[in-house]
């Protein structure tokens, strides 16, 4: 036994990698399958510069409430009451800004606290009452459903002011003056998001090679890292042919980063992937258990107000059907992005994949003309393949 | 006369471990036959193998009723014959009444509907079989647990029991509950109905038995007829417990006093903690409890006994509720009333159960080795994945924890290599007392070596280490003092040149005398 354990252990193990990371690069090549299959049967109309910037403001909310979600999904919970709280706190951000004409700045900051706060309140009760959170969430969800509906006193209150519409509508300003049809900013952005991504890739590779960690094959690395580049740099092109990068793109593309980072390199994310994959271990072990499931609920809560200030920016209007339905996007991202019901797993990058996914497919769709009928269907099965794939996976390893 | 079952040459195995070999036991008509042995010895097993939990072709051997040789696939295949048994843990539905729960299976009725009035009728006679005086309707929850006890056996008799099994009925029983149902017992014997009793309460099995039939390491010792007379309780445990310890445990250099074993490391006293859920029960009574620097301290005693619940309660009241009692860390009083600070103050508790309460299955060795100390590879909460990695791989080679790289699943290691993540784990700690709770239970001979010189390296570094193990032979083979518990205390203390199977057997047998 030991003899087959030491010869493993010398000979690097390209296709143990690949076959452990399928997963990830499946998604991906799944997301560029969708967007190459819709740019084909919309004739071009996919990726055309307007309909790519439309299609980043139409789901930053829901990439954003992803990353919540995802932590609540890996501590092995879930919050339906998200899509709520978000239609309540644009509601809040209305009445602040329109009928007490407070400056946005206040109006932001004291949304966004209110989000934290409603967070707290439900995450109280799922940590340290062990309330089921589907229960408590499920409340909240009717909650705030219906004080949004109370405080709006069920009509549309806008517009908004210009200083906030930019939340949403606005684009970075422009450095270079008058440089024709393309934004060079926004593309030099690009250029240099893409060229550190690599340069980042290409570092680690090099520390894992001086502390021989396993790699996956350099070939495989290279053209990896080339795709990568080229794709940022194309989407960078595209958006900046249109109006140069959207604010929200760039509040969106900060937070995923914030987000992989605190997941995958610190403490608190270890220690929340740990209650996940098991609480009682991780309870023996000294973590404190409850107090991150709470944490997790307040950071989903001011996430959702977040998500809720973007959507009624974009709207310019505060309604009370705002967010309806936006958890059921949310959680369907995370786990079409590969996040397990059991708790415990799960990626950021996995979860902003699934909402690109959805995000194309419901932006692909609508260009064809499907109703909206046939969408949710359609939708509806994407969700539970790739579900069942995941699981099939897993019992095949 | 014919035995009514025969249970020959029955072997088992699991992946590779033998639990039970070429064991044969019979049971005649009407008689109470008690078998009895140490923990792990093979008594649920064999008793799984008669019942059909582990269907016929997992074991090797037949099974012989009613003098026709019987394959069963599964429990209903043997209930159908009359075999009931009845679990240690109670397999009642608390919110349902008592009626629900005898005829949960198969109510009277026709067409799906229950009928009723038949349920309370027939319910209302089988508790005046087994004497118990509760309306069919009173919810199980409700009926303290030598109550619910009973309705399992009305249960059993709903079902034409022939053959009753009743595994340590006793265990969770006051002593006139269990007078009772001893008394039961004898009444069905009368009845013609026959019963096995496991039980560990010698005094007990000595009372009702008609034979006794002894198990150990998963063989049959002996089977004792009391019907000629009496036999005697000592007699019973010397063939319970294996009295030659083979060259099983790594040499321990004699520390006997002055450079090994030195002042005491760590003191618990008057420790005292309730049931976490029924509040009235006090399950550690007022313990008292020393170890040495440099010394290892085994804790024997039978399941149930509050060795885990004991351990568990000091380390950051894991365990229980109104916990009270003084700890003491190197002469000082230490806080454990959390298991941050109870690890901040150099206390490491290995749990009994390393899948559920040990590890992260899914997540890799270097993961698990560092979760309970990270910041010790972090630098203001950003994890220093080198420093890491160079940790877990350290821990990986001193450990010889045998996978393919710090990067393998938990979940897919062997048992004495998952034991050694745990142990790695805790190590990285720093701890100054290590309680280990069954350290080596389901983990190969060899593994069990290493673990073993693990816990003497331990020692010899200066770390005080408690050893729970049900398994004496262990105790004897590794500790430098043996303490017996028995009910929630200490019953018995022993050098390890003074400690042999017998003296901790009847230490413990005692304490289960003086209560029935």
């Amino acid at each position: 036994m030991s003899e087959t354990s030491e010869s493993a252990l010398k000979k690097p193990h390209h296709a143990g990698f690949l076959k452990n990371n399928l997963r990830e690069y499946g998604m991906l090549i799944s997301l560029c399958a969708i967007m190459v299959f819709f740019e084909v049967v919309t004739g071009g109309t996919l990726m055309r510069p307007l309909n790519l910037t439309n299609l980043v403001l139409q789901n930053s909310y829901i990439v954003i409430m992803a990353l919540g979600m995802l932590l609540i999904i890996v501590t092995g919970h879930i919050d339906l009451s998200v899509g709520s709280v978000a239609g309540f706190i644009g509601a809040v951000a209305a009445v602040l800004m329109v009928r007490f004409d407070l400056h946005p700045i206040p109006a932001v900051v004291i949304c966004l606290a209110l989000g934290g706060l409603i967070g707290a309140a439900q995450g109280y009760w799922v940590a340290y009452f062990k309330i089921p959170s589907f229960i408590v969430t499920l409340a909240g969800m009717l909650v705030f459903k219906g004080l949004a509906l109370a405080i709006l006193a069920g009509q549309s209150v806008g517009p908004f002011p210009t200083g906030f519409q930019r939340l949403s509508s606005g684009f970075i300003p422009e450095f270079v003056p008058d440089a024709g049809a393309l934004y060079p900013t926004s593309l030099a952005l690009g250029a240099v998001l893409a060229v550190s991504l690599v340069w980042l890739n290409f570092r680690g590779r090099a520390r894992q090679e001086a502390h021989h960690i396993e790699t996956e094959p350099y070939g495989f690395f290279l053209a990896k890292n080339a795709v990568l580049f080229a794709i940022i740099v194309y989407f960078a092109y595209l958006i900046a042919s249109h109006r140069g990068l959207p604010n929200v793109l760039v509040i969106m593309a900060a937070l995923i980063a914030l987000y992989a980072f605190v997941t995958t390199r610190t403490t608190i994310g270890r220690q929340i992937y740990a209650v996940g994959g098991n609480e009682k271990a991780a309870k023996l072990s000294g973590i404190k258990t409850e107090r991150l499931t709470f944490l997790t609920f307040v950071n989903m809560g001011v996430l959702a107000a977040l998500a809720g200030l973007i959507f009624a920016a974009r709207l310019n209007t505060a309604t009370p059907k705002a967010g309806l339905g936006f958890e059921l996007d949310v959680i369907a991202a995370c786990f079409i992005g590969g996040a397990s019901a059991y708790g415990g797993v799960g990626r950021v990058g996995g979860a902003v994949i699934g909402a690109l996914i959805m995000g194309v497919m419901n932006n692909g769709m609508s260009i064809l003309g499907i109703g909206i009928d046939y969408q949710q269907v359609i939708k509806g099965l994407v969700l539970l393949g790739a579900v069942c794939l995941d699981v099939y996976n897993q019992k095949r390893a | 006369m014919n035995a009514l079952l025969e249970m020959q040459g029955i072997s088992k195995h699991f992946a590779g471990v033998r639990a039970l070999s070429e064991v044969t036991f019979t049971v005649e008509p009407g008689e109470i036959h008690a078998l009895v042995g140490e923990n792990g010895a093979g008594k649920s097993t064999l008793m799984k193998v008669l019942s059909g939990v582990y269907p016929h072709g997992s074991y090797d051997g037949a099974i012989v009723f009613d003098g026709e040789e019987r394959r069963f696939g599964d429990i209903t295949d043997s209930e159908r014959l009359g075999i009931i048994i009845i679990h240690q843990e109670l397999a009642l539905i608390p919110l349902m009444s008592i009626a629900e729960n005898i005829f949960i299976a198969n109510p009277p009725g026709r067409f799906g509907v229950i009928d009723r009035g038949a349920v309370h009728q027939r319910t209302k006679a089988l508790l005046a079989k087994v004497g118990l005086d509760e309306a069919p309707d009173t919810l199980v929850t409700d009926i303290g647990v030598g109550k619910q006890q009973l309705v399992e056996i009305a249960k059993a008799l709903s079902k034409q029991v022939r053959l009753l099994i009743l595994d340590e009925p006793t265990a969770s029983l006051s002593e006139k509950d269990s007078a009772a149902l001893l008394d039961l017992l004898l009444e069905f014997k009368a009845q013609g109905i026959a019963s096995i009793l496991i039980s560990h309460k010698l005094n007990e099995v000595s009372k009702v038995a008609d034979r006794i039939t002894v198990l150990r390491d998963g063989r049959t010792v002996d089977t004792l007829d009391c019907r000629d007379g009496a036999v005697e309780e000592d007699r019973i445990i010397v063939k319970m417990v294996d009295r030659d310890l083979e060259h099983r445990y790594p040499r321990r250099e004699p520390q006997s006093e002055e450079p090994g074993i030195g002042e005491p490391i760590f003191k618990v006293s008057d420790w005292s903690a309730y049931h976490p859920l029924h509040g009235e029960r006090q399950v550690i009574r007022h313990v008292d409890f020393e170890v040495r620097r440099g010394e290892i301290v085994g804790i024997a005693g039978l399941m149930g006994s509050g060795r885990t619940e004991f351990a568990m309660s000091i380390f950051g009241r894991s365990w229980g509720q109104k916990i009270s009692g003084r700890a003491e860390i190197e002469g000082r009083e230490a806080d454990l009333s959390t298991v941050r600070r109870a690890i901040d103050a150099g206390l490491a508790y290995v749990t009994e159960d390393r899948k559920q309460l040990g590890l992260l299955l899914a997540e890799d060795i270097r993961k698990n080795v560092t979760l309970a100390n990270l910041p010790a590879v972090a630098s203001s909460q950003v994890i220093d994945d080198l420093q890491e990695l160079r940790v877990a791989s350290d821990y990986r080679s001193r450990m010889r924890i045998r996978s393919h790289s710090i990067y393998q699943e938990t979940g897919k290691l062997s048992g004495g290599n998952q034991q050694k993540v745990v142990l790695s784990k805790w190590l990285f700690t720093d701890p100054k007392v290590l309680i280990l709770d069954e350290p080596t239970r389901g983990i190969d001979v060899g593994a069990k070596y290493e673990i073993y010189c693990i816990i003497n390296e331990l020692a010899d570094a200066g770390k005080g280490v408690v050893v729970i193990s049900s398994e004496m032979p262990e105790l004897l083979g590794i500790c430098d003092r043996i303490c017996v518990m028995a009910e929630g205390a200490f019953v018995g203390e022993f050098p390890a040149a003074e400690a042999t199977q017998e003296r901790i057997m009847r230490a413990i047998m005692r304490k289960g005398e003086q209560r029935s």
